[in-house]
C-alpha cells in the first residue's frame, strides 16, 4: 500500500512554507495543500499597504506561480473547506469527502474580530483579512473624497487609515485604549506615531469605545461613541484584533487555548498533527513564554520547525521575534519584545523621524522598535540572537556601527 | 517579457521572464530560484534579497537610494561595488537579458 499523504490544511503564509520546507527537506512522498480560498497562496501584508494606495495588481500578490506547485509535486487545492478532523481514523472531511492522511499539519491561520456593537452588520461595515476583503475598501477609497473611519487603533485600523489619507480621504482612528497599538509597542512609540498621524490630517480618538453605528437618512454611516459624540462616515473599517481559526482542531479534541496549543516543536497534543502560524497560542524556547504571534516571521520559521519535525528532526523554535509596519513614510520595524523592560536607550531622534529604541532589562537588551532605521533593525536582530552585550555609549553614538558589536 | 538570468552561488543558471515593474527579487521568489529569500516582501528592510549584478549590467541600473546603500551594509554576505538589494531593481525593456548572481547565503 503506498504511504499515506501528508495534508497541510491552510493554504496560506505558514501552509505553503511547510509544504517549501517539507520538499527542502528531502520529502518525496504525497503532499497536499489545501484551502477555502480560491486565489493561489498569496501575502497578507501589502492589502494594508501598497495594495490599497498604490493600486498593485494581484498577482504581484502570489507567493508562487502555479507552476511551482506542479514542478514540485504539491497537490494543491484551493476553493476547498475542510470540515472535520478525524484524529483516531487519521482522516478529514474535504468539501463532503473523506481523505486519509498519514501526518497533518494545520496552518488554519486566523479571521478578523468581528465588532458586536448594533449596526456592525450594515453595508459600509467592513473588515481586512483577505485580498477580497482589500479589494472592496480599494474599490470604495477609489471613489471621491470619502470618510473613512478606522475602529481600532492597531497595525491593521492604522495602515489602512494611512493609506487612505494618502489617498486624499478624510480619516479618523478610533482607539479604546489610551494609546494606539497599545498591545505591541511602547507608549514611547505609540506617542510618536499619534503625532505622525495628528500631523496628517488624520484624526486620532483615544480612549472611547463604540457604543453603535447608524444608518443617517442619506445613506452614509455614522459612527456613534460611548461619550455620545458623533462620526460621520461613508465607510468604517473594522480592525480590532483577530481571533485563531481552531474550530477544526477543537472538535477534534486537540488541545486549545486562544489557539492550537503547540509546544517549542510545534507539536499540537496529537503526536501525528503539527500546527503554525496565526493558528496557534506556541511555546518559544528562547523568551520562555506561550503566546500567539501574527505575524510573516511567526508564520515562517515556525513552520520551518513544524516540518522539521513531521520529518522526524526535531528543533526547538527559538527565533527572536520581528515584525514590520509602513505608516504615512514610516517604516516601524520591531525585533524581540518592548515588554517588561525597565530602560530604554534612543539612537537617532524623534524629531528627525528616524530613530530606534533599544529596550532594557538592567542589563539585558530584550528588544529595539526601529523607525526608518532599518539598519539598526536588521543588525538588532543579530544583536538579539547572539545575547550580546550592547553598552550604552555605542547606541547613542551615530558614529559607531553597531555591528562592530556582532 | 524581458529575461533576467540567476545564476546561483554554485554557478546553476535560471533563466525566468520577468513582467516589466516587477522588481529582480519578485522575478525569482515567484519562480521559486533559491539564494533571494526577501524577508520583508520587497520593503527595503531586511537585505535578505542581496545580488552581485553582473559586471556587463551594473551601470545600466537605475541609481540606488540612500537607503539601500546603508541596507547593502547589512548583508550577510559582504557587499561588494556590484552588489545590490533585487527588490529595488524594477524590470524595465531595457533590462532583457540582465544576469544577476546570488550570494552563497542571506541571513
Ligand atoms: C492586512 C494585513 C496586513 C498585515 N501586515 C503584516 C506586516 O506588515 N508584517 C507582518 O509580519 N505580518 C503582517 N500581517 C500578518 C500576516 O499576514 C499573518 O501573520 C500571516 O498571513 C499568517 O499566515 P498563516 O498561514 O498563519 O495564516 P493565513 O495567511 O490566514 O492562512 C490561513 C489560510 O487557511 C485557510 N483556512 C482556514 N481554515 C480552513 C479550513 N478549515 N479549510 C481550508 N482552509 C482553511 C484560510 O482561509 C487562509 O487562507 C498582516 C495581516 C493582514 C491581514
Ligand atoms: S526584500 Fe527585503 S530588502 Fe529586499
Amino acid at each position: 500500500m503506498a504511504e499515506l499523504p501528508i495534508i497541510v490544511v491552510g493554504a496560506g503564509q505558514a501552509g505553503l512554507q511547510v509544504a517549501e520546507s517539507l520538499r527542502r527537506g528531502g520529502y518525496d512522498g504525497s503532499l497536499a495543500l489545501i484551502g477555502n480560498e480560491k486565489i493561489l497562496p498569496y501575502q497578507r501584508p501589502p492589502l494594508s499597504k501598497q495594495y490599497l494606495s498604490e493600486g498593485m495588481l494581484e498577482d504581484r500578490l502570489l507567493f508562487r506561480s502555479s507552476e511551482y506547485y506542479e514542478k514540485k509535486d504539491i497537490e494543491l487545492v484551493l476553493g476547498q473547506h475542510v470540515s472535520a478532523l478525524d484524529t483516531s481514523a487519521r482522516s478529514l472531511i474535504v468539501d463532503g469527502k473523506t481523505r486519509p492522511y498519514g501526518k497533518l499539519a494545520l496552518a488554519t491561520g486566523a479571521s478578523a474580530r468581528p465588532l458586536s456593537v448594533s449596526g456592525s452588520e450594515h453595508e459600509g461595515v467592513c473588515y481586512l483579512r483577505s485580498v477580497d476583503d482589500a479589494k472592496y475598501i480599494r474599490g470604495r477609497l477609489s471613489a471621491d473624497p470619502q470618510r473613512v473611519v478606522a475602529i481600532g487603533g492597531g497595525f491593521i485600523g492604522l495602515e489602512v487609515a494611512g493609506s487612505a489619507r494618502e489617498l486624499g480621504h478624510s480619516v479618523t482612528v478610533i482607539e479604546a485604549q489610551e494609546r494606539l497599538m497599545a498591545r505591541v509597542v511602547s507608549p514611547l512609540v505609540s506617542e510618536y506615531f499619534r503625532k505622525v498621524y495628528r500631523s496628517r490630517g488624520v484624526d486620532i480618538v483615544l480612549n472611547v469605545a463604540v457604543n453603535r453605528i447608524e444608518r443617517s437618512t442619506d445613506g452614509s454611516l455614522i459612527v456613534v461613541l460611548a461619550d455620545t459624540r458623533t462620526i460621520p462616515a461613508d465607510l468604517v473599517v473594522v480592525g480590532i484584533g483577530s481571533s485563531p481559526h481552531t474550530e477544526l482542531a477543537e472538535t477534534a479534541g486537540l488541545h486549545c487555548d486562544n489557539g492550537i496549543v503547540v509546544d517549542e516543536f510545534a507539536q499540537t497534543s496529537d503526536p501525528y498533527v503539527v500546527a503554525a502560524g496565526d493558528c496557534t497560542m506556541h511555546k518559544n524556547s528562547r523568551l520562555g513564554i506561550f503566546h500567539r504571534l501574527e505575524s510573516v516571521q511567526n508564520a515562517v520559521d515556525q513552520a520551518k520547525i513544524a516540518a522539521m519535525t513531521l520529518l522526524g528532526n526535531q528543533k526547538p523554535y527559538d527565533q527572536v521575534p520581528w515584525f514590520w509596519s509602513d505608516q504615512l513614510g514610516a517604516k516601524l520595524q520591531m525585533a524581540g519584545r518592548s515588554d517588561g523592560f525597565n530602560r530604554t536607550v534612543m539612537r537617532g531622534s524623534m524629531e528627525d523621524g528616524e530613530f530606534s529604541i533599544f529596550y532594557f532589562d538592567d542589563d539585558v537588551l530584550i528588544g529595539v522598535d526601529s523607525v526608518n532605521r532599518p539598519t539598526d533593525h536588521v543588525v538588532s536582530r543579530k544583536l538579539l540572537a547572539a545575547g550580546a552585550n550592547v553598552p550604552d555609549q555605542i547606541i547613542v553614538d551615530l558614529e559607531q556601527n553597531l555591528k562592530t558589536l556582532l | 517579457m524581458p529575461n533576467i538570468t540567476y545564476v546561483s552561488h554554485a554557478d546553476e543558471r535560471t533563466v525566468v521572464e520577468v513582467p516589466v515593474g516587477w522588481s529582480v527579487m519578485e522575478g525569482a521568489i515567484q519562480n521559486d530560484v533559491a539564494g533571494i529569500v526577501a524577508e520583508c516582501g520587497g520593503g527595503c528592510a531586511c537585505a535578505t534579497c542581496h545580488v552581485f549584478v553582473d559586471p556587463l549590467w551594473i551601470d545600466k541600473l537605475g541609481e540606488q537610494t540612500v537607503m539601500e546603500q546603508d541596507m547593502l551594509e547589512c548583508t550577510a554576505i559582504e557587499s561588494t561595488e556590484r552588489s545590490r538589494l533585487s527588490c529595488q531593481i524594477k524590470v524595465t525593456s531595457n533590462l532583457d537579458g540582465l544576469i544577476v548572481h546570488l550570494p552563497e547565503n542571506q541571513s
